[in-house]
């Protein structure tokens, strides 16, 4: 029998999201991975490996091979520390996370580095488009001018009518989002927002408004994980990942069975409580992908929160940060923001604040298990953590 | 050359709505794939290319505003979910049809249209689009 090592994370570093012109895709992902290392107090010398996730460099920044670029930046290189970029959609941030705990719980390494990085407001307007709309099937959804936003939109209208869910529902996704971001000094938008105001926002692709989307913005987050062996070693206070799950589907929404029920979402979540032995009801917060308010609300169901066509019953309470099952404490993709690499971590990045007691005017008290949920496009792939336990 | 490849190749589908169908389950399949994703290995060398009626019914829509450059000049445009009547759902612009006649449920047809095209003086690049029967 094999035995496979517990993972913990032991330092968690992020920037600020945002409109971030001033700074580099090289130079956020090291002032997000200086922090980590300066939390978890570990030397360059303790690092195996290191994981950089980072979805759109290629086709914004003209840059590829990003773990090398970001092993370089961070002074690392002359270690020949190995690097690697872990590319899953907009899932790359915990698809990153996944590869540095499989690799410490293997046994291979004690300490991996994760290292998420996005850099999209270095080109303009409508030219944005044009490259997130690769994360489609570009041949058989973009050809014919999808984009991610309008895929949403078909899932949000026929969701709407067949459950019988008003716009105001899919608003009070947001506004919980932009309330629980005014107090995070790291989110891109800290400012409280009423339904009124997401209701008349901007039309984008009917029948989502501009505050149904996550912004575009930069931002980089990092974390440090290690295995059992080494906290004990260094007695280090880590937060434990007690499962870790990744299921994909079909890449175009209209090849899947269902256009709202997220399959790689369900398949994820239930293998990821399995693995964690515990029952949905136990978890006390979840980090969702809401790069659209209608992903919040139909992931909410297909993580386990409620039954399908039923999560409107939970947006007017439950999913508030004193709620029965607080939703996005950090400000979650739409208000603390989505910079895709560096999202799936910097949901990690909150969990870990939460659990260390260092989330300030959002801290959750009492926490005892995390669920963090991280998508790749409409929903390609999914990936789980839970995170806590003693 | 890289682009014009890329477009000739899917040309054919796109133009005649060439599908495939399993010749293990006789599902058909739009894209066009070369494994059945029910059979797997039994499909293998089995699928066979079918042309598609080009009927089919709106299971939802969305009006897209905000669009990447090479849609710009049709701002804004109707994207759909259409069921197909031989089974696959395809994601295609609605066009020829006032927008109060789109609705969930409308049956629709095929019709052949220009899709976009590659920045000033680029490509133009056609398929199909749909319409809304009208009584
Ligand atoms: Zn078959």
């Amino acid at each position: 029998m094999v035995t496979l090592n517990d993972v913990y994370i032991i330092g968690a570093g992020e920037t600020k999201f945002g409109e971030l012109w001033d700074k580099s895709l090289r130079e956020l992902a090291v002032e997000a991975g200086l922090k980590a290392v300066e939390d978890a107090g570990v030397y360059t010398k303790d690092i195996d490996i290191l994981y950089g996730s980072n979805t759109l460099g290629a086709g914004i920044s003209y840059q590829n091979d990003i773990g090398s670029l970001i092993s370089d930046f961070s002074g690392i290189a002359a270690d020949h520390i190995p690097a690697l970029r872990v590319e899953a959609s907009t899932a790359s941030g915990a698809a990153a996370i996944r590869e540095a705990y499989l690799s410490i719980r293997s046994g291979e390494y004690n300490v991996a580095m994760i290292g998420g990085v996005e850099k999209l407001t270095d080109i303009y307007g409508s030219e944005i488009l044009d490259k997130t709309s690769t994360l489609l099937d570009s041949e058989w959804e973009a050809f014919f001018g999808a984009t991610p936003a309008a895929v949403a939109a078909l899932t949000a209208r026929k969701y709407m009518k067949d459950f019988n869910v008003s716009k105001e529902v899919l608003a009070r996704i947001s506004v919980n989002d932009h309330e629980n971001a005014s107090k995070n000094p790291d989110a891109q938008f800290r400012n409280r927002i009423s339904v009124e105001t997401a209701l008349n926002s901007l039309p984008v692709a009917e029948p989502l408004n501009i505050m149904d989307c996550s912004p575009i913005g930069d931002g980089a987050a990092a974390l440090l994980l290690a295995s059992e062996e080494f906290v004990k070693k260094n007695k280090i206070d880590g937060v434990r990942i007690i499962a870790s799950s990744i299921a994909q589907d079909f890449l175009a929404l209209h090849s899947r069975e269902s256009i709202y029920r997220l399959d790689s979402t369900v398949i994820a979540a239930r293998k990821a409580l399995e693995k964690a032995g515990i029952r949905n009801d136990q978890i006390g917060m979840v980090e969702l992908h809401n790069s659209y308010s209608i992903y919040g609300l139909i992931a909410l169901e297909d993580l386990g929160f409620a039954e399908k066509g039923k999560a409107k019953d939970l947006v007017e309470a439950d999913i508030k940060l004193d709620g029965r099952i607080p939703v996005n404490p950090s400000g979650g993709l739409k208000a603390k923001g989505n910079p895709f690499g560096a999202t799936g971590v910097g949901q990690a990045v909150e969990a870990y604040l939460q659990f260390k007691n260092r989330a300030g005017e959002r801290q959750i008290k009492g926490l005892e298990y995390a669920m963090l949920h991280n998508m790749g496009g409409s929903g390609s792939t999914s990936i789980v953590h839970i995170l806590g336990g003693a | 050359m890289g682009e014009l490849s890329r477009i000739w190749r899917e040309s054919d589908h796109r133009y005649r709505l060439v599908a495939h169908e399993c010749g293990n389950c006789k599902r058909i399949f739009f894209p066009p794939r070369d494994v059945c994703p029910i059979c797997h290995r039994d499909s293998i060398g089995k699928m066979r290319e079918v042309e598609l009626s080009g009927k089919g019914t709106i299971s939802s829509f969305t009006v897209v505003h905000d669009s990447p450059r090479a849609f710009k000049r049709q701002r804004p445009y109707v994207l759909a979910l259409i069921d197909l009547d031989e089974g696959p759902t395809i994601t295609a612009q609605i066009v020829d049809t006032p927008l109060d006649q789109i609705e969930i449920g409308k049956r629709v047809h095929s019709v052949f249209r220009r899709i976009h095209e590659d920045g000033p003086g680029g490509i133009i690049q056609y398929g199909y689009k749909f319409a809304v029967d009208l009584s």
